[in-house]
């Protein structure tokens, strides 16, 4: 391609340059060395159709060990009670709450990717929205688990629906936990249509390469008769827009209620008003760190650096940093009004039971550490301070680093929820009501656990849909621009 | 011509010359005949005519059947069919029976859209006489096909072949039912 400060020479006009944009204007591609709309079906396909990695053999056979693990741990706790764990008075929200935050955080960077940064024209989101769609998806089975359990009475579960049922009662809507679950089975049930949606042209292209018999039928089936079609694109389109359109008030709506399950009671540390946006912003940087943890790995074991370029990591760092500050800004402002309120209770909770260390802030006040105060510091260490290594190009473009920093995201926001469901819940308002919180080794198994359901699922993902939106990802290429040279546009034509 | 040939189909190798090909056939006064992508063609909506579409319509119905169907559902549940007194709060209230119905909305809205996109282009579909055909293999990998069915009235096979080679086309071919 010609170097576009030059300006490109017109066959035909020697006397005619096209000016490009000054380099320092210029943008990285989205997709490197100009590869064209056939390389990338091929590349996408060949994870697919190529032998599969050693890698991913011995990866899904952990991830099998750990799904077995967590469903033993279910019958385990079925067959016994909730009592394995170490839930006890008065913290009667322990590490299944926790995770259950935790994890439907993830997903919502799945849903921002393939939504709110459509709705914002963010062309770069093509190359990571499939999977990172996929993460959320998978992520919100791992939450859904969580709540369930924790009803102790699993076959009993069906008691959230409002499902007529012969005791005549119904489901009471003026608890935020019931908008939970209509909020999180909606979050489930429109994030496999919009990835479906998205899957359908995908699998159309698997389809029309096929060579075995069962492949044929599998991506045939499912691909329902997909033949790109332009007049189907256009009501595609719309679809997708909408989709998009419904999914973006979905996922702030999502973390909102889950938020309002702590904010709508009375607790120090939960009754604030602040907690929505704030769970929100805090969902997405935990999503981007996860997606950033799986993708880095992943373009270089499936040879993807031109589609997930390192352009693309940086942009995910740059959201990553933006959410982190916001977390940041709003661990501030709940010292700030806690202080500010003179609500002894909120005063209590946040400087004696949240923040007070045995070396700088207890010393210097003479107040006894707080029992959690190194979930407290690991929080504020991994969620605020850590993002900031962002604002720097080297440590933006140094894989290897950033895959190490989103690791320390997932601990740091798995121990802002411990930190807001253990802390506000061991302290509450009467001394003689206080106890010290300690999980059970169940409980950290049944949290691993559902790393193997997790992972299970995203293997099995990897290994049969096509990881990255190859449509899409065409769709952004100069090759597809029916304007651009490249896009076999020649000058003077008119449309 | 054979008597079980469906369409007439004109392969096209850059989404420019596709563009300018589609411009041509619907000056032409083509009716049946369509466009085939791997990816949408950022103009070809407007380059073959094509109204906004409608999915928009089926969405917004879900949305207001889901809206009221959460409203209606908690109003008939809590207030109506089994009472319950809690902490002196009204049977009903709009602002507790907004967060379901709001995700109600989005559920139903969302189907919607995505029934209405399938309803609206027949899908699913289990054959098509493209699909059978070996060369419209690369249709969803990296070529752009101008179709044009045999049923059009403007339809005559040697003008119409003619045409399609004027556009540029390559590779032209008759697709049987």
């Amino acid at each position: 391609m010609a170097d576009a400060s030059q300006g490109v020479l017109v066959p035909g006009h020697p006397d005619l340059r096209v000016q490009g944009p000054p380099i320092e204007l210029e943008r990285e591609p989205l997709v490197n060395n100009t590869r064209g709309p056939g390389w990338i079906s091929d590349r996408i396909a060949s994870v697919i159709e190529g032998p599969t990695p050693r890698w991913w053999k011995i990866s899904f056979g952990i991830s099998v060990v750990f799904l077995t693990l967590c469903f033993s741990m279910i019958l385990w706790l079925m067959s016994t009670g909730v009592g394995i764990w170490g839930n006890q008075h008065p913290v009667m929200w322990g590490w299944a709450i926790i995770n259950f935050v935790w994890w439907i955080g993830i997903g919502h960077a799945g849903t921002l990717i393939s939504a709110i940064l459509f709705l914002l024209r963010q062309r770069w989101r093509t190359s990571i929205n499939r999977a990172a769609e996929a993460m959320t998806i998978f992520a919100v089975m791992c939450a859904g688990i969580f709540p369930l359990i924790h009803i102790g009475r699993i076959w009993l579960g069906w008691w959230l629906f409002p499902i007529p049922n012969s005791n005549g009662i119904w489901p009471q809507f003026r608890s935020p936990l019931m908008w939970d679950v209509f909020a999180v089975s909606t979050y489930f049930t429109v994030s496999v249509l919009f990835w479906y949606m998205g899957l359908i042209p995908d699998l159309a292209v698997m389809r029309d390469r096929a060579k075995t018999k069962i492949r044929k039928f599998g991506y045939g089936l499912f691909s329902l008769g997909w033949t790109g079609s332009n007049r189907h694109w256009s009501n595609y389109e719309k679809a997708y827009l909408i989709l998009a359109g419904l999914s973006t008030p979905l996922v702030l709506s999502v973390h909102s209620i889950v938020s309002l399950d702590f904010a709508v009671s009375q607790l120090p540390g939960w009754h604030t008003t602040i907690f929505p946006p704030y769970f929100v912003a805090g969902a997405v940087y935990s999503g981007f760190g996860m997606v950033l943890t799986l993708l880095i790995p992943l373009r270089r074991l499936l040879k993807l650096e031109d589609i997930i370029t390192v352009r693309h990591v940086e942009l995910m760092c740059k959201v990553t940093l933006a959410t982190g500050s916001i977390v940041g800004y709003a661990y501030a402002m709940e010292f700030f009004i806690a202080w500010y309120s003179g609500n002894s209770y909120e005063r209590f909770l946040f400087f004696q039971n949240r923040a007070a260390d045995p070396f700088i802030i207890g010393p210097l006040f003479h107040i006894k550490p707080a029992p959690y105060w190194w979930g407290f510091w690991t929080m504020v260490i991994c969620n605020v301070v850590v993002p900031q290594f962002f604002w720097f190009k080297k440590c933006r473009t140094s894989m290897f680093f950033v895959f190490f920093l989103s690791i320390l995201v997932n601990i740091g926001m798995w121990f802002e929820r411990f930190v807001i469901v253990i802390t506000s819940l061991q302290r509450e308002f009467l001394p003689s009501n206080w106890s010290y919180y300690s999980p059970t080794p169940m409980d950290i198994l049944q949290y691993l656990g559902t790393f193997g359901l997790f992972f299970t699922f995203f293997l099995l993902f990897l290994k049969y849909i096509p990881l990255i939106a190859i449509a899409e990802v065409k769709g952004v290429t100069p090759q597809a621009d029916p304007h651009h040279p490249l896009g076999g546009a020649k000058i003077g034509e008119k449309h | 011509m054979p008597a079980n040939a469906y369409a007439i189909m004109a392969e096209f190798e850059t989404p420019a010359a596709t563009l300018s090909a589609a411009y041509k056939v619907r000056e032409a006064g083509f009716r049946n005949w369509d466009v085939f992508s791997p990816f949408p063609v950022h103009g070809m909506d407007q380059a073959m005519g094509l109204k906004n579409s409608k999915v928009g319509w089926f969405s917004f119905v879900g949305g207001c059947t889901g809206y009221t169907t959460g409203m209606l559902m908690i109003w008939f549940m809590n207030a109506i069919d089994y009472k319950i007194k809690i902490g002196g709060k009204p049977m009903f209230s709009p602002f507790s029976a907004f967060p379901p119905s709001y995700e109600l909305t989005i559920l139903f809205g969302s189907f919607g859209a995505l029934l209405g996109m399938l309803f609206l282009n027949r899908l699913p579909r289990l054959h098509h006489p493209l699909l059978k055909n070996r060369r419209f293999a690369l249709a969803p990998h990296d070529r752009f096909y101008v179709v044009i069915e045999t049923s059009d009235a403007k339809y005559s096979e040697n003008e119409t072949r003619r045409m399609l080679e004027s556009l540029g086309s390559r590779h032209i071919e008759l697709v049987e039912e």
